[in-house]
């Protein structure tokens, strides 16, 4: 960037601006972002980290960690205390925050169906939105309605209240990508489903997401998920990122708190093992 | 002189005061609804506004409905004619369950529902015609029915002020101790109260959001 006038020092020590992407201009960058409450509590504490065109970066932490947060602030659900975040380029502040989230898919763990719509009308909202006439709103519909698996002569007249866990975020996916929005943000995604749900969930997006090549931030406290679809992950706890890994790095971390969550992946694995 | 007899004999008169007390208390309600759930939207949206408007209304309710009625009567417009008089008055009346029931029905609204519209760059505008009102409609129609059934009941005192209905029987019977003639004016507005309590409680199970 010229204009790179930052005070603030580049704190990231880790491999963030791996080889493969440098030289690309990244889609989203934020640089030495904070978030504090009302009350002066901070939440966020110099966030520096960019995820690049067609990547899934997952951030991984506890609960409270400050990841939904820094999520939030990138479509400005929530408004940061200082630094700065760019979307393609330009900084949110100057993106109308309207247009700026309409061109970003949002995806969250209670996924927040309008139970009053359904399930087509719930997927074709952002579209209508958008104006599109209606010959084309029908066709995305019945297109994402596949792409997430979802028999639309079957589904597509019911109410978010008539479909299971798994099918109501399948729904929710689609709605997120409705307009096709080239960034999709997902908090904890999967995160309300069963286990088996989950996880048949999770391989089907992997596969769609190679479909769809869009940029991703995924939250997740799993550590598998983030494994399983992440290109990079970025660990974040009370409030600062502490690492920023390849899934294959993340494994040999010796951070502390990665070095964790690899510790608690494995106590799984030996308890199979003993079996 | 059985009771029957009398209703058979002054059916013309009970229909009229019927009718003048049903169309009281619908142009008070058209009033109040038109007023209370733009400000219960107020109320949902603005915080720091909801104590004066929650007061004020609060206010209107505690006045015994006899001297409302004589306070609104030095009111330039409004005292001029008692039909007017007592309308407002019944208006004021009402609002306090509509603008409380339209605030909590928008406030009532699921948080994951209102975040993903929000995310999703509904405007505020957009959120609230095409999610938070629709889905907080049966809370508002509870409120509009509480209000009706309120209202028809007091709209009887409306007599005082010269502004007709139903309250016509009643206080005259009262004066002429007859109580056929209080029975008169009583069993119609008893009868007009839990018949809009139906009426409108079955359009509010109708109305009523499915929830996830």
């Amino acid at each position: 960037m010229p204009n790179d006038s930052s005070d603030k020092p580049a704190s990231s020590s880790t491999s963030q601006n791996s080889a493969a992407y440098r030289g690309v201009s990244p889609t989203i960058e934020m640089r030495g972002v904070s978030y504090q409450l009302p009350n002066g509590h901070s939440l966020l504490r110099d966030l520096d980290l960019t995820v690049n065109p067609s990547e899934t970066l997952v951030l991984l932490g506890r609960s409270g960690a400050g990841k939904s947060t820094a999520l939030k602030l990138i479509n400005r659900m929530l408004e940061l205390s200082h630094g700065e975040i760019l979307v393609e380029g330009k900084s949110i502040k100057d993106w109308n925050p309207i247009a700026l989230r309409r061109h970003i898919g949002y995806v969250i763990q209670d996924i927040g169906l309008f139970p009053h719509y359904t399930v087509e009308k719930n997927i074709s909202l952002v579209p209508q939105l958008e104006g599109w006439t209606p010959d084309r709103i029908r066709a995305r519909v019945e297109e994402l309605m596949k792409l997430v698996g979802l028999d639309a002569a079957k589904f597509s007249k019911r109410f978010p209240h008539e479909l299971s866990g798994g099918q109501r975020q399948r729904v929710g996916i689609a709605r997120a990508l409705a307009a096709d929005p080239p960034i999709l943000l997902m908090d904890e995604p999967f995160g309300a489903l069963d286990p088996l749900t989950r996880g048949e969930l999770q391989r089907e997006f992997q596969s769609l997401e190679h479909l769809i090549r869009k940029t991703i931030v995924v939250v997740t406290h799993h550590v598998g998920e983030a494994l399983l679809l992440g290109d990079r992950i970025g660990v974040i706890e009370a409030g600062a990122l502490v690492g920023m890994y390849s899934p294959k790095e993340f494994l040999a971390a010796t951070e502390p708190v990665a070095a964790a969550y690899v510790a608690n992946l494995r106590m799984y694995q030996q308890a199979e093992e003993g079996l | 002189m059985t009771f029957l007899q009398f209703f058979a004999r002054h059916s013309r008169e009970i229909l009229q005061g019927t009718l003048e007390h049903v169309w009281l208390v619908a142009i008070a309600m058209l009033l109040a609804v038109l007023v209370g759930v733009p400000l219960g939207i107020i109320v949902a949206k603005r915080p720091w506004l909801s104590k004066p408007i929650l007061g004020g209304a609060n206010i209107a309710e505690t006045i015994p409905s006899l001297a409302l009625f004589g306070f609104l009567l030095p009111v330039p417009w409004l005292g001029a004619r008692s039909d007017r008089l007592a309308i407002a008055a019944l208006a004021l009346y009402a609002l306090l369950p509509i603008i409380r029931n339209t605030a909590a029905g928008i406030t009532g609204v699921d948080s994951s529902v209102r975040e993903a519209a929000r995310g999703m760059g509904m405007t505020e505008r957009q959120t609230l015609l095409q999610v938070e009102l629709p889905l907080s409609f049966s809370t508002i129609l509870a409120g509009v029915r509480i209000a009706t059934v309120l209202t028809i009941g007091i709209a009887t005192i409306a007599a005082a002020v010269g502004a007709g209905g139903l309250g016509e029987f009643i206080f005259r019977g009262l004066a002429m101790v007859n109580n056929q003639l209080i029975l008169a004016g009583a069993i119609p507005a008893a009868l007009l109260a839990l018949g809009a309590d139906f009426l409108l409680s079955l359009l509010e199970r109708r109305l009523r959001p499915v929830r996830a």
